[in-house]
């Protein structure tokens, strides 16, 4: 069964066994139609299953997006039918004090993931690429944290940032250096998720870099180092050229990833200490399941939606120019 | 040609299958009175306990035969779960809420402005026992009007958890508990005085729970955290009782060090402290103190329960609501269902208390008290009569609770206490807190919270 397109032989048929040409030439859109229809009928089977899968993206996530859009400029209870209140939901968003703080907490995250969660990966998988012992023992080690359920990760940190006997603070006490409040203090909280999310997430990313490292042709490197290149000019010079169009998906992809920030400050702080971790997310989920305001819920909602489409049409030019 | 027939049938089998998918996730077709031919009325009930909670789900399940067997025209179809504000609203709009649905104190409000609950005004006339429920719970499910959306099920106020042992070992009487919140002060250095990570006295700071403890300690202090103004409701806990409670867990926290390193804290982390053995005090209602013996393995005799310090304290409690989509037959058989299973008779007590005794459910703490006057003096005589906790050590609780005034949750409690959890978390965590600023501050927040009440 093909799920090709007409092919060139098809669509010379469909022309030529097609009703004779009157003294009127066909309009393009009858002509169209017309080679929609044949080609509809030729597969009919592989449009049925496209339609399936067609079908099963709008239901399951196109339709929720777009009803998600809608409740945004609705009053909704679920008990009676949804009222529409125009932008009102939009302007009680941007009357609440949290509002700023949500957006510049969730910057801030992203600008702190991006910071130790775009090097270190990128460090590691340099490292693995180089070493020729017990590579594949340390990958599976790189990417264990991944494989944790990120409730698990989040309280086994807790335990770590404790400020009592926390693993960390017993660190800092065997240097002789003062204890901290890792997750109490205000300057640091933020600083503790991105080390929580870093550690848990960058697996993935290494092994993606790993990937691009093993596909760079040897040759480069073997005249790099023919010319006398050290270490750090065949990465600067090789390496990190090679690697450019990878990096740059893996940012974008982070960008979307980490403004999604959410199980982090839930779990571990609640989106304190006084609101230095609230974010984006987090905000969202108390309107729409703590305060039960669907309609305020929705609008953050579209408002993060517009942003992450901004960063997802960077990603689909690139990776479209690319290809 | 059989290429084409093979198509066709693939075609035919997938367009089946779409179509089987989607008929699939359509409704049932249960008539929407849900009385059957025979006059039979089903109702979906939540609050069912997990397979995990044997005992009690066996006992759950034993009151539904029972039920059953006495209301032959009503049949109960229960359901796990309780209250859960995550789904609430999905269940709703699915079409899968409960007929009868189980509420915290704090929900009912909101869910009768949203009109997400259905007004039983006119069928509660001929719930047994109605007129003796306490006017104070009945008024959590009555709007503005006076119409009556719900009936109250359990209750507490907050009172003063303590390790009994650890009072011992630090040269405090556990039969005397503190009674104001300097004798809390000085206990709680004396226990954390003791080391080896023993936390004093220790409190919630997280997911609102912060302030929910907060309007407590206002409450406690004297003040308010919101009162009506002109018709409007305002923010009143920039007060002199804001600045003492405040003041009090500042100094308790950094000046005695007696509330431990570690902050935002919600129940559960506080409950894990208690059930370890390295807290001496916290502030709980007298259903903390079962769930910590059942999670933790502890006995009841550890643990011992006193009123609040100060001129009031924070009630709270839950109770049942019913589906705004429900019919009259299933309102009334719900109702029917509520106040048999939970507002139960002296006689029905009786034997529930019985059981209870029988297979470990404790019986004996000093709340729920559902009833006033002379129905609840029955029911104590039936709790006392097989009492399995040691009822002894709520002592200090029963005695002094009477003459602290019980309050309940301010209008838009989640969202002030989501305000009030960031001045609990910045008293907790900064040494150099600004009360006055963040009480402040916190105030403007409630205002513009507060102007949404009717």
């Amino acid at each position: 069964m093909s799920l090709q397109p007409l092919s060139a032989e098809a669509e010379k048929a469909t022309d030529e066994d097609g009703p004779p040409s009157g003294p009127v030439p066909r309009t393009g859109a009858r002509a169209g139609a017309s080679r929609l229809r044949r080609a509809v009928r030729e597969n009919l089977v592989a449009h049925l299953f496209l339609a399936a899968g067609v079908l099963c993206f709008a239901l399951f996530s196109w339709y929720p997006i777009v009803r998600g859009v809608l409740l945004g400029f609705q009053q909704v209870t679920f008990a009676e039918p949804a009222r529409w209140v125009g932008l009102d939901n939009f302007r009680r968003l941007f009357d609440d004090p949290l509002f700023p703080t949500a957006w510049q907490n969730t910057g801030y995250f992203t600008l702190l993931a991006l910071v130790f969660g775009f090097a270190a990966p990128f460090a590691t998988a340099v490292v693995l690429n180089e070493l020729r012992r017990g590579r594949a023992y340390l990958r599976m080690t790189v990417y264990l944290p991944v494989m944790l359920p990120p409730v698990v990760t989040m309280l086994l940190w807790r335990q770590f940032y404790d400020p009592g006997p926390g693993l960390f603070n017993n660190v800092l006490e065997t240097f002789r250096l003062p204890a901290q409040q890792w997750l109490e203090s205000e300057n640091l909280a933020m600083v503790s998720l991105v080390l929580v999310s870093t550690w848990a997430n960058m697996g993935t990313t290494t092994l993606i870099y790993l990937a691009a490292l093993g596909g760079i042709p040897g040759e480069l490197y073997e005249a790099a180092e023919l010319d006398g290149a050290s270490i750090r000019q065949r990465l600067w010079h090789v390496t990190i050229p090679q690697m450019r169009f990878i990096l740059m998906i893996t940012l974008l992809l982070q960008v979307i990833g980490t403004m999604q920030v959410f199980v982090e400050p839930f779990v571990l702080t609640g989106g304190g200490p006084d609101d230095a971790t609230v974010t984006v997310l987090l905000l969202l989920y108390r309107y729409a399941f703590v305060y039960n305001d669907f309609g305020l819920a929705s609008a953050m909602s579209t408002l993060l939606f517009v942003v992450l489409g901004l960063f997802s049409v960077v990603y689909l030019r690139l990776t479209r120019s690319k290809g | 040609m059989p290429g084409t027939s093979r198509r066709q049938v693939l075609g035919s089998a997938t367009a089946a299958a779409l179509a089987l998918a989607l008929t699939a996730c359509g409704g049932s077709g249960s008539s929407p009175s849900g009385v059957d031919k025979d006059g039979v009325v089903t109702i979906s009930v939540n609050g069912m306990p997990a397979k995990t909670q044997a005992v009690d789900r066996k006992n759950f399940m034993e009151d539904v035969a029972a039920f059953e067997k006495s209301h032959p025209k009503i049949r109960i179809d229960a359901r796990e779960g309780q209250m859960d504000p995550k789904t609430f609203a999905a269940k709703l709009a699915g079409g899968q809420l409960e007929d009868v649905y189980y509420v915290y104190f704090t929900d009912p409000a909101g869910l009768i402005q949203r009109r997400q609950a259905a007004d039983i005004s006119e069928y509660v006339g001929d719930v047994p026992y109605f007129e003796d429920i306490d006017p104070a719970l009945m008024k959590v499910f009555k709007d503005a009007e006076g119409r009556t959306y719900g009936l109250p099920t359990g209750n507490y106020s907050l009172g003063l958890l303590y390790n009994r042992a650890l009072f011992t070992k630090a040269g405090l009487d556990p039969a005397k508990p503190p009674v104001t919140w300097e004798e809390v002060r000085a206990a709680a250095k004396k226990i954390s005085a003791l080391g080896d990570g023993t936390v004093g006295y220790a409190d919630y700071s997280k997911n609102n729970q912060g302030g929910w403890h907060l309007t407590s300690w206002i409450y406690s202090m004297g003040g308010e955290v919101a009162t009506k103004q002109g018709g409007r409701w305002k923010a009143a806990f920039d007060s002199e009782a804001g600045r003492k409670a405040l003041n009090a867990l500042h100094d308790m926290r950094w000046t005695d060090r007696s509330m431990g390193t570690r902050q935002l804290l919600e129940i559960a982390d506080v409950q894990k402290m208690m059930g370890s053995g390295k807290l001496g005090m916290y502030m709980a209602g007298p259903d903390n103190i079962p769930t910590i013996v059942k999670q933790f393995e502890r006995e009841y005799a550890e643990y011992g329960l006193a009123a609040l310090p100060g001129t009031a304290t924070l009630g709270g409690g839950d109770g049942f609501m019913f589906n705004p989509k429900a019919s009259p037959e299933k309102i009334e058989a719900g109702l029917q269902w509520v106040q048999w299973k939970y507002l139960r008779s002296p006689e029905r007590e009786a034997v529930d208390s019985k059981r209870s005794k029988e297979t470990g459910v404790p019986i004996g703490l000093p709340q729920p008290r559902l009833f006033a006057g002379e129905a609840q003096a029955k029911i104590d005589g039936i709790h006392e009569q097989y009492a399995n906790t040691p009822v002894e050590n709520y002592q200090p609780f029963i005695e002094r609770n009477a003459q602290v005034e019980t309050k309940v949750e301010p209008p838009n409690a989640q969202q002030l206490y989501t305000v009030l959890d960031g001045v609990m978390q910045a008293v907790l965590t900064k040494e150099d807190a600004d009360i006055d600023a963040l009480l402040a501050e916190a105030a403007k927040k409630a205002d513009t919270i507060l102007a949404s009440v009717k």
